[in-house]
């Protein structure tokens, strides 16, 4: 028996901790993942990977593989399905790939790792030994492999997102620099990253009819999927079928890459519904990750902090002919007031896999280049670094003067502050020990803008006994989209939580926006409430003239306790039942698409936090361990304090893995990823992880459906600079180079140990 | 994963026999790491010889020494008492490595006989010398932050990951081997693993078919001050970019009548540091001293082009592990 969550029963449940409603199935292991879907006569599929970054494949021996008892097919360039190029993400509506390459359509080699065949089988065992037979020969050609090499070739982009590369304001921002009279100037660099979520990416492709495709995928796409996949196989959308009810873990790695197109592919080639999961190394070589970046920030500041100069530029290193640079700069764009601003961005295009979205993409690593600058400009100014802070809080968006629709991050660094007991800190570095221990304390601004997506669309259905289901092709990837939606529309439709269900997952259902840049609360929540306007007024019509209700138009009414009210008079009213029986109806039923997100053009809108940490570095063998951290932000109104936490608490677990462990080891020679695993890519595991505290000022945006912001990114923002900011109050070192991992802060002690203590015993 | 026979002999000479005929075969036991490695088709046993349920106990030895079966889980071993309380080095080293969930699965004789974490070795569109001798190691101008930086050669500078033989080897222990026809031996844990130089394909001095059937702990006077400690980059689960085992004996005057080091993480095989113990022993301990030991034991250590800081590093965790040692107050008996 499942415990009665008590929650359920109750009305009015936004702000309450109400647990995941799909916790019970996913502990009991009922909740069915896209890789667990078995449909009849099901194949496998594996994949054989490029052993070269380019050039063309001149000759596949698939001899012994397809003599392998139990092999279906082995697809390659010369007998896949013809499929078009996929739209790309951003620059075409329809697009959802980062990489517009053809897939398995020709033979060249665009990145090690890079799908060369695939081999269809009766089994997974059987598949991946045969792929494992598959011997590939290559015409290599020489490939560009070496970001540090071809920087001086970095070309800027012609824009990043939709907004433009570069961004000058105030005057030269490097003549205020050479006048300032306290300045930084300093470089730091991100290696790359790579998506880990714990759900592998699985699909199960089924062709229902020549021409009808169901596509069990494990996305956070599912609309954009569809239009993507009519682009490419050349047929109506309505003919294609995407179902993601569950996904184990997205951080913008769950979508459409290569391995798509080669299930849909490998499923028509072999006649069968096709399973394709992809290894834990397959995931590192098809799915990419966060680009590497070197960044300048530059501060010019008077005596009294206030900024003169910001600099932020740099270069990232991206798949050649990709569109996703990584926006670094976009923190600088709106944190800070300086009098002059330079911001600009360069990629280095080379022969690799597509960096793709993850977490943050940009504000991530951007925060951490910022940040850290402000740091030393604080130390360098003798002032606390919270205080510089507020010294430069702008009134107004710092690049085009737009009022800012909601932004209380100096009460948020006030109360952070405060619950952190950040006066006890002493800011002089290496001044807090615990034997071979050197202890410090950070702070770094956490940013994420908001964002909300046009076309969202829900629909909400009363029924005659009392309930509602809410449908939108929305996707939950652990975050907890169904239950605060179901909380969201609860709220709304007056009843408890146990008498609407949310639908979702399923593109049969009314389209959603995609679940990236932490826009998807906002997105559904404002496509519910066009839908509830809707039925509010269909629910009058019903009502009709022997209501109690009768004459009252859609503005005096609303919906509350179970049914259709007069506003402001208790009494007057009836049930959803009573309206719907009398009506000789067993439902009522309304669809709507949300408003346009005209508040994000009338304001600047953005998510902010504060980061406090402690670090322990230790002396002898530089490993530095992350003692405690407080998230302090301020992020609107938030739905459901549990799942909120989690969300932040995520995203700050994967910051400390950013700052000190993780890094994708790209041998510069092959192009190949040398550590595709999660026992080399050392993500961050419990020990790593200290007891994170979160608290936000809870205070609903005016500009926001329902007062909210997007909270799934802004998490990991900040971290990395909170974390080097400790490192420097422990040991007077500065580490601008990720991962900080022990020989780095090593490299800075220059007393070899071991020579001058006296010894005691 | 490459198509095998698996086996399940009834006793020793039955794994020995069935390994002997077959010669591609491998024995198994916790599988931690050899069923990784197949499924990476690093390793392709035609044979599997299933030896995980022999040499299973743990007993003491006559002259006081601790017999421990190759087939005993390693999270049994470092919870054992006589382990704990006789060679608590064992039990830390034990449980600085791996994972609880691993530690549960793999064996005595499994860890013993791991091979490699160089990412070239797991990666079979690299060139490796171990996996296909003469091919080249793309290793010495690869990443190399984890490579050896003592013993290493032109063909490979692949470092042993166990931190288990790291502990033997400061402990002096000895691996009892099986062979075919009841051929018994034992030998050094030192002198088991090799050094790479032209064949690093050959990691060990185990005969075809031989089989590890315990392991023998001697009795010592260092359970009060010894230690393990391992510098890695992360908390847990990762193998020692460095690891130090250390203990000392000390006289009643207060000097150092024996040191023990061995080191991890810095060779093709356990590092048992002889150079530092010699220069240790007599003397009375002073962190001035165990630098020169440090700084001697080190002095051949050549690094590669990621990994110089290991050289450092490691004198520093051999310092503060005798400084430590040193400092600590005799357990009341």
């Amino acid at each position: 028996m499942t415990p009665a969550n008590p929650a359920m029963r109750r009305f009015g449940t936004i702000g309450q901790p109400v647990s995941r409603l799909d916790g019970p199935l996913k502990v009991a292991g009922a909740a069915r993942f896209a890789a667990e879907v078995r449909p009849e006569r099901l194949a496998y599929a594996a994949i054989v990977p490029a052993a070269v970054a380019k050039g063309h494949v001149i000759a596949i021996d698939a001899a012994d593989a397809r003599a392998t008892r139990g092999v279906i097919a082995i697809m390659t360039h010369e007998n896949a399905p013809r499929m078009g190029r996929p739209p790309r993400f951003i620059e075409d509506p329809d697009g959802t790939a980062f990489d517009s390459s053809p897939v398995m359509q020709d033979n060249r080699v665009r990145w090690n790792g890079q799908a060369v065949a695939v081999v269809i089988a009766e089994n997974q065992d059987i598949a991946e030994h045969a792929a494992s037979l598959v011997r590939v020969s290559y015409s290599p050609e020489a490939a560009k492999l070496s970001f540090q090499a071809l920087l001086l070739s970095a070309r800027r982009p012609a824009s990043i997102l939709g907004q433009p590369t570069e961004v000058n304001a105030g005057g030269d921002a490097e003549q205020a620099l050479a006048s300032a009279r306290f300045t930084v100037d300093e470089i730091y660099t991100t290696p790359r990253y790579n998506h880990n979520a714990i759900e592998l990416h699985a699909l199960t492709a089924v062709w229902e009819a020549e021409d009808r495709l169901t596509l069990h995928d494990s996305t956070q796409m599912l609309a954009l999927t569809v239009s993507t996949l009519a682009r490419v196989l050349d047929l109506p959308k309505d003919h294609i079928r995407v179902l993601s009810p569950f996904v184990g873990g997205g951080f913008g790695g769950k979508g459409f890459f290569s391995h798509t197109l080669l299930a849909i592919a490998a499923a028509k080639l072999a006649g069968r519904p096709v399973r394709l999961v992809l290894s834990r190394e397959g995931v590192f070589r098809l799915i990419g990750g966060r680009a590497n970046s070197r960044q300048r920030v530059a501060l010019g500041a008077r005596s009294d902090g206030t900024l003169t100069a910001l600099i932020h530029t740099g270069a990232t290193g991206v798949m050649t002919g990709t569109i996703f640079p990584e926006q670094f700069t976009f923190p600088a764009r709106h944190l800070y007031a300086a009098d002059s601003l330079h911001l600009d961005q360069a990629i280095v295009e080379l022969d690799i896999p597509a960096n793709i979205a993850m977490r943050a993409p940009g504000e991530s690593i951007g925060s951490f280049a910022l940040e850290s600058a402000l740091d030393e400009l604080a130390a360098k100014l003798d002032l606390d670094p919270v205080e510089l802070r507020r010294r430069n809080e702008p009134q107004k968006d710092p690049t085009d003067g737009r009022a800012f629709s909601t932004r209380n991050i100096v009460e948020a660094y006030r109360r952070g502050a405060e619950r952190f007991g950040w006066s006890n800190r002493n800011p002089a570095p290496g001044t807090q020990r615990d034997g071979e221990w050197s202890i410090g304390q950070g702070v770094a601004t956490a940013y994420y803008p908001y964002y909300r997506f046009p076309g969202s669309a829900a629909r909400i259905r009363i029924t005659a006994d009392g309930r509602a289901v809410v449908q939108a092709a929305a996707h939950e990837m652990g975050m907890g989209t169904a239950t605060v939606q179901s909380q969201h529309a609860a709220q709304l439709l007056g009843l408890p939580l146990d008498r609407v269900t949310f639908e979702y997952g399923d593109t049969a259902l009314p389209p959603s926006a995609l679940a990236g840049g932490s826009t998807q609360t906002a997105s559904i929540a404002g496509a519910v409430i066009a839908a509830h306007e809707r039925l509010v007024e269909e629910l009058l019509r019903l009502a009709g003239n022997d209501s109690p209700l009768a004459g009252a138009g859609p503005k005096e009414v609303e919906t509350r306790n179970g049914g259709l009210f007069r506003k402001g008079d208790q009494e007057i009213g009836e049930s959803y039942e009573t309206i719907l029986r009398r009506a000789g109806r067993d439902h009522a039923e309304c669809e709507a698409v949300g408003t346009p997100p005209a508040e994000m053009m009338n304001y600047s809108m953005l998510s902010l936090g504060a980061q406090f940490c402690e670090v322990r570095v230790n002396d002898i063998t530089g490993e530095v361990r992350v003692a405690r951290w407080l998230g302090s932000f301020d992020t609107g109104r938030i739905l459901n304090p549990k799942t909120a936490a989690s969300q932040f608490r995520g995203g700050i677990i994967m910051g400390i893995g950013m700052a000190l462990t993780e890094e994708t080891l790209f041998d510069e020679r092959s192009g190949r990823i040398m550590n595709p695993s999660l026992a080399e890519y050392h993500l961050p595991v419990h020990l790593d992880v200290p007891q994170i505290d979160v608290i936000w000022t809870d205070i609903p945006d005016p500009q926001s459906p329902a007062g909210v912001h997007g909270i799934g990114e802004i998490g990991i923002t900040g971290c990395a600079g909170a974390i080097a900011n400790a490192i420097y109050n422990a040991t007077g070192t500065r580490i601008r180079e990720l991962p900080i991992t022990p020989d780095k802060v090593l490299a800075f002690t220059s007393q070899p140990y071991g020579q001058s203590r006296p010894l005691s015993s | 994963m490459t198509p095998f026979r698996y086996e399940k002999p009834a006793d020793t000479a039955g794994a020995v026999e069935i390994s002997r005929r077959a010669p591609a075969a491998r024995y198994l036991a916790g599988g931690t790491n050899l069923v990784d490695l197949m499924r990476e088709t690093i390793e392709r046993p035609e044979t599997l010889v299933d030896v995980s349920h022999l040499s299973g106990e743990i007993r003491d030895i006559d002259g006081g020494g601790l017999r421990i079966g190759a087939g005993v889980k390693n999270t049994a071993v470092a919870a054992h008492r006589s382990v704990r309380e006789r060679y608590p080095l064992l039990t830390q080293a034990i449980l600085s490595g791996a994972s609880a969930q691993i530690r549960n699965m793999a064996s005595v004789g499994g860890n013993i006989m791991q091979r490699t974490r160089c990412l070239y070795f797991y990666d079979d569109a690299s060139r490796c010398n171990k996996r296909e001798p003469g091919a080249g190691c793309d290793a010495l101008q690869g990443f190399t932050r984890n490579h050896a930086i003592l013993g290493g050669s032109a063909s490979c500078v692949a470092t042993h990951p166990s931190d288990m033989c790291v502990a033997l080897a400061a402990l002096d222990a000895s691996v009892q081997l099986e062979g075919p026809r009841g051929a018994r031996r034992s030998l050094n844990l030192t002198d088991l693993h090799r050094l790479p130089g032209n064949t690093p394909e050959i990691e060990t001095g185990l005969q075809p078919g031989e089989l590890i059937t315990a392991v023998e702990l001697h009795p010592n006077r260092f359970a009060n001050r010894c230690s393990y400690r391992k510098v890695r980059d992360r908390a847990s689960f990762a193998f020692a970019l460095v690891s130090v085992a250390a203990a000392l004996d000390l006289a009643d005057d207060g000097s150092i009548r024996e040191a023990r080091l061995a080191l991890g993480g810095v060779a093709h095989k356990p590092w048992r540091a002889r150079t530092a113990e010699a220069l240790l022993a007599g003397k009375q301990p002073a962190e001035t001293q165990f630098r020169q030991a440090a700084d001697a034991e080190l002095s051949a250590a050549r690094p590669l082009p990621h990994n110089a800081f290991k050289i450092e590093l490691v004198k520093r965790v051999i310092v503060s592990s005798f400084v430590a040692l040193a400092q600590r107050k005799e357990a009341s008996a």
